[in-house]
């Protein structure tokens, strides 16, 4: 707050021009189980601000959320509040791809900024890509594709697949499905939603009746837990290997770790970052985030962060004048801030184009269960739908 | 088809089943007695896996927390008839069904802001983590054995209750006249109260059951209670029988038709439509066999024989 | 004019004027939460017919919303993507009636089942269907399935342009006063002495020789596809449009509305919707864990407001 003022005072004596301060809304799932992910992001978005010390150059920035209760709905209800009633510059986060679809329409009708934190469905990279719209994280296909590579590379033959049935879920089993060179022997798609499948017990027999030499599953959130878990009882460690995507996380590991589910431990999963990454903005981000809030940060707060800080680059790029949407869709493309990522860069359909990881489930120096880089599957990866963006 | 994945998923069934029965049973004891319908049922559900969980974590056993957890919730639902319910014994369906709503919505965000809104896994001890061979390759996993095993003798006692214990008698006299009984100058608050914690403490012990599975987790109660209702009401209101054996029906569609309903679409449909239709389907099944059920006996399989 | 008359007259002038002034005057978010609220209130007012004059407790409701919602999206979708010439198309000539045609076919086949049944388990089944409908919209792929269809195109009408909100709000508010007139004039006629007849004594209306089942089956289908009509406005407000909106939660609200403002009066249902929305939006700006409040006014509602608020500010009939 001090430093706020100061810079604010600062700002006033020097005589420069004055803006309004530039707002951002934040959406994100704070009600329902998945509000774990939600405040994740959550503590993200309040560390990137504290670094920033609430301002973007001498702008001073403003965060309002928005909860969109795991529905896409709520979601674009939200989003109608922030856009319409908060009047706000910049909207960001959406963990959910089809409540980032439901609510785009919302944003770039009006002419604002849309930044996805986390959510990449294939329509938004691909025929429904906007000069408005930006991604701090991936499209759906991508890491999945990187867990295909994997596998072909560790010579697994034949897979199973699981995922629940929305938007992502359909994404992430195509981008396997698209890597994978091998037989896929199943595929079940479950009940998603705020009333979610969580028992898995017909799905988990029908993949140990396949046969098939591994099982590649999607669950996100409170049902990721749910699913190791089911796993684990069913005994499949060692028949039916699992390879997941956005499953086993920091959100899901705490939890795994008190009820002592050691299966987990050793575990491989592909993404785009990681909280050993050796750069500077990536250790502060993860030891003050460790600091404040006790935990290791998710990819979900790692990309929050960045959603905050590329917006932040770009406001105070263009001295904090918002009206000219030009100009901050330039500065924005030009991602001119410290990922945590290392680097970051927008390829033609505003998408991120970067490296996949593959990770390992390890006990890091204090006990606690976190995951480590084992060795990059892609670099440089542009995901496989920006060739139909027809940029307006 | 293969055998032994049709036994594991008949278990499957049998094992979703008894969990429905649980939370069914009581919904239809309180109904067929009290003629109350309460849609905050499925909230005890829910408190029973969270008071467990975290008992679990207290007490460092899951069995002693069970035992623990079950007056607990026991208590719980006393306390609701006591408070809420027991002014709504009056007022039409209409009434009790909005009322009950309102105690979902509280509830739900009670537990939110108790245990916050990420849910609890449940640590099993080690002799139910693995698996018991039933013979050649099929192997079940023991705590799924243990559900089935607890449901089937949940279901027992509360047979043996009903069927050959005074407060059984009552109940019973309850369910089919309930004046009759109040003249005989029974204490029918006390039954009812009684009913009502014996209903929390069975769909608590289904949430317990449950929750080593999936987790503790807000809201957990609302998609079980639908079809909880769905079976009493096939099943016959104020029936245990009836209630028994629409669970395991409902039990035994729901997991038969999102095991296999895929590959018999793919029959005569492609692949990737039967893989996304066919658990919409056989959800849809459901309800379909309560219209159906209700269309030929309006009063359910096993309609209450006084009403 | 009696005090309920007025109250009537108050809340539709203030629902006239109030929104439109907050949209002119720069805050267009409320002229948006007043679109939404009229065409729940409309929602509500059918509902109202069969729930509060014909004393059958629809649990389903939500169901007709969603199906009028589809009836525009579907249209729509194929008019952008291609496929079913026959409906493609964003005219309101054919999507409207589409609405209202498909909801009233549902509510007469549902209806002929549900209406065999009586009380708790009328309830029950009007709910059984409604999940009937959540579900296979849910398993058809091609319309979104779980994620739901985004309505790139506003249905064209004759007059009204939807794409600017004030004359979308124009176009619901006065499909309420059309509703709202609809059910008055039916609740006064023969057909609705018969209905209230058929509520309070049904053998006394059938030995009196009328076939009330047959009123009963008109009403419920009269009341779906009015509830269709207001899903096809919906479609239109939030040009999303997903399975979410058939859910059972969605049809308690329904009920609560009516309940809230009083059943079986004209303004009751409006005055219902007018509350739950303005307190869901009041509450949930302060607290993420608004529900606790607002499920602790339903019981309470519930439990002492008899007659609803029309009943409370009104005076009883």
């Amino acid at each position: 707050m001090k430093k706020m003022m100061s810079a604010a005072l600062a700002a006033a004596m020097l005589g420069l021009p004055a803006h309004a301060d530039v707002k951002i809304g934040f959406v994100t799932t704070l009600t329902t189980p998945a509000a774990v992910i939600g405040n994740d992001m959550k503590n993200a978005v309040d560390l990137a601000m504290e670094h920033l010390g609430g301002m973007a150059g001498s702008t001073k920035l403003e965060v309002i959320y928005g909860d969109d209760q795991f529905a896409p709905e709520a979601g674009k209800q939200a989003t109608d509040k922030l856009v319409q009633q908060d009047n706000v510059d910049f909207v960001a986060g959406y963990i959910w791809s089809h409540v980032l679809l439901a609510s785009r329409k919302s944003v770039l009708d009006a002419d604002k900024i849309l930044i996805s934190a986390n959510a990449g469905p294939s329509q938004m990279a691909g025929q429904l890509c906007d000069k408005n719209f930006f991604s701090t994280s991936w499209q759906n296909d991508q890491t999945p594709m990187a867990m295909g590579e994997v596998l072909n590379r560790q010579g697994v033959k034949s897979l199973y697949i699981m995922a629940p049935n929305y938007a992502a879920g359909k994404d992430m089993t195509a981008g396997v499905e698209r890597t994978f060179k091998g037989e896929i022997k199943g595929k079940d798609l479950t009940k998603w939603g705020a009333d979610a499948q969580l028992d898995f017990s017909a799905e988990l027999a029908k993949a140990k009746a396949s046969g098939a030499e591994g099982i590649f599953v999607f669950y996100p959130g409170a049902a990721g837990g749910a699913f190791i878990k089911q796993y684990d009882q069913a005994g499949l460690k060692d028949t039916l290997p699992l390879y997941s995507v956005f499953t086993v996380d920091a959100l899901s590991l705490p939890k795994l770790q008190a009820a002592g589910f050691k299966a987990v431990l050793g575990s491989k999963t592909t993404q785009e970052w990681d909280p050993t990454l050796d750069n500077e903005a990536n250790k502060k981000f993860v030891t003050d985030f460790k600091a404040k809030f006790g935990t290791y940060p998710s990819y979900y707060a790692a990309q929050s962060y960045d959603a905050i800080m590329l917006i932040a680059s770009a406001v105070e790029k263009v001295g904090g004048d918002v009206s000219n949407k030009d100009a901050v869709r330039a500065a924005l493309k030009e991602a001119d801030f410290a990922s945590v990522r290392g680097k970051f860069k927008f390829g033609t359909n505003n998408m991120p184009i970067e490296d996949f990881y593959l990770r390992e489930v390890v006990e890091d120096a204090d006990g606690t269960w976190t995951t480590k880089v084992v060795e990059t599957v892609y670099t440089d990866h542009v995901d496989a739908y920006a060739a139909e963006c027809k940029m307006n | 088809m293969d055998t032994t994945l049709l036994i594991i998923q008949v278990l499957n069934g049998l094992q979703l089943g008894l969990l429905l029965f649980l939370v069914a049973s009581g919904l239809t004891l309180v109904f067929g007695i009290l003629d109350f319908v309460n849609l905050a049922h499925g909230s005890l559900y829910m408190l029973g896996a969270f008071i467990c969980a975290s008992l679990t974590y207290a007490l460092g056993n899951f069995l002693l927390a069970v035992l623990v957890a079950l007056p607990l919730t026991g208590l719980i639902g006393w306390l609701t008839e006591r408070v809420i319910a027991r002014t709504l014994y009056v007022r039409d369906h209409l009434d009790q069904v909005l009322a009950t709503f309102g105690l979902i919505l509280v509830f739900d965000t009670m537990a939110h802001i108790i245990w916050g809104p990420q849910g609890i896994a449940v640590p099993l001890p080690d002799w139910l983590t693995g698996q018991v061979s039933l013979g050649g390759d099929l192997l079940v996993p023991t705590f799924r054995l243990l559900i089935i095993g607890a449901g089937l003798a949940a279901a027992g006692g509360l047979f043996w209750l009903v069927n050959y214990t005074r407060l059984g008698m009552l109940i019973r006299a309850g369910a089919s006249n309930r004046t009759m009984v109040g003249a005989l100058g029974i204490d029918i608050q006390l039954l009812f109260s009684l009913v009502f914690a014996l209903g929390a403490m069975l769909a608590g012990l289904a949430g317990m059951l449950i929750a080593p599975i999936t987790e503790a987790s807000i809201g957990m109660g609302n998609s079980i209670i639908i079809t909880a209702f769905v079976v009493i009401i096939v099943g016959g209101i104020g029936s245990i029988k009836g209630a028994f054996i629409a669970a395991l029906l409902i039990g035994l569609i729901d997991t038969l038709g999102r095991a296999f309903l895929d590959d018999l679409f793919s029959l005569f449909m492609s692949s990737a439509a039967a893989e996304n239709s066919a658990p919409a389907l056989s959800a849809m099944l459901i309800y379909l066999i309560m219209a159906l059920v209700l269309a030929l006996k309006p009063q359910g399989l096993f309609p209450p024989k006084v009403r | 004019m009696t005090r309920r008359a007025w109250m009537t007259l108050a809340v539709l002038v203030l629902l006239a004027i109030v929104p439109p002034a907050f949209y002119l005057s720069g805050n267009a978010f409320y002229l948006s939460l007043a679109t939404r609220l009229v065409i729940l209130a409309i929602a509500a007012v059918s509902l109202n017919l069969i729930l509060g004059y014909g004393g059958m407790v629809s649990f389903g409701h939500a169901a007709f919303v969603g199906l009028g919602a589809y009836a525009v999206g579907i249209p729509a979708h194929h008019a952008l993507y291609g496929g079913w010439d026959a409906l493609a198309t964003n005219s309101g000539w054919l999507q409207i009636p589409l609405a209202v045609g498909i909801t009233a076919l549902f509510a007469l086949l549902t209806g002929l089942v549900c209406l065999r049944t009586k009380g708790v388990y009328f309830i029950m089944i009007t709910m059984a269907f409604a999940q009937m409908i959540y579900y296979l919209i849910v398993s058809i792929e091609e319309y979104g399935g779980d994620d739901g269809l985004v309505i790139d195109s506003r249905t064209e009408l004759w007059l009204f342009d939807l794409d600017k909100p004030l004359q979308l709000y124009a176009l619901c508010f006065l499909s309420l006063l059309v509703a709202l007139g609809l059910v008055r004039m039916i609740v006064n006629s023969r057909f609705g002495m018969v209905l209230q007849g058929a509520k309070g004594n049904p053998e006394r209306m059938a030995s009196l020789g009328f076939n009330t089942y047959a009123y009963r089956l008109t009403a419920y289908v009269i009341s779906g596809a009015m509830c269709g009509y207001a899903g096809a406005l919906l479609g239109n407000f939030t040009t999303f449009i997903s399975p979410e909106m058939m859910d059972w939660h969605r049809s308690g609200e329904l009920m609560f509305m009516v309940i809230l403002g009083g059943a079986a009066t004209t303004i009751g249902p409006v005055l219902g919707a007018v509350i739950f929305i303005v307190l869901e939006e009041i509450l949930s700006s302060y607290t993420i864990y608004w529900q606790l409040p607002f499920g602790l006014l339903l019981i309470v509602t519930v439990l002492f407001v008899r007659g609803g608020l029309a009943g409370l500010l009104g005076g009883r009939k």
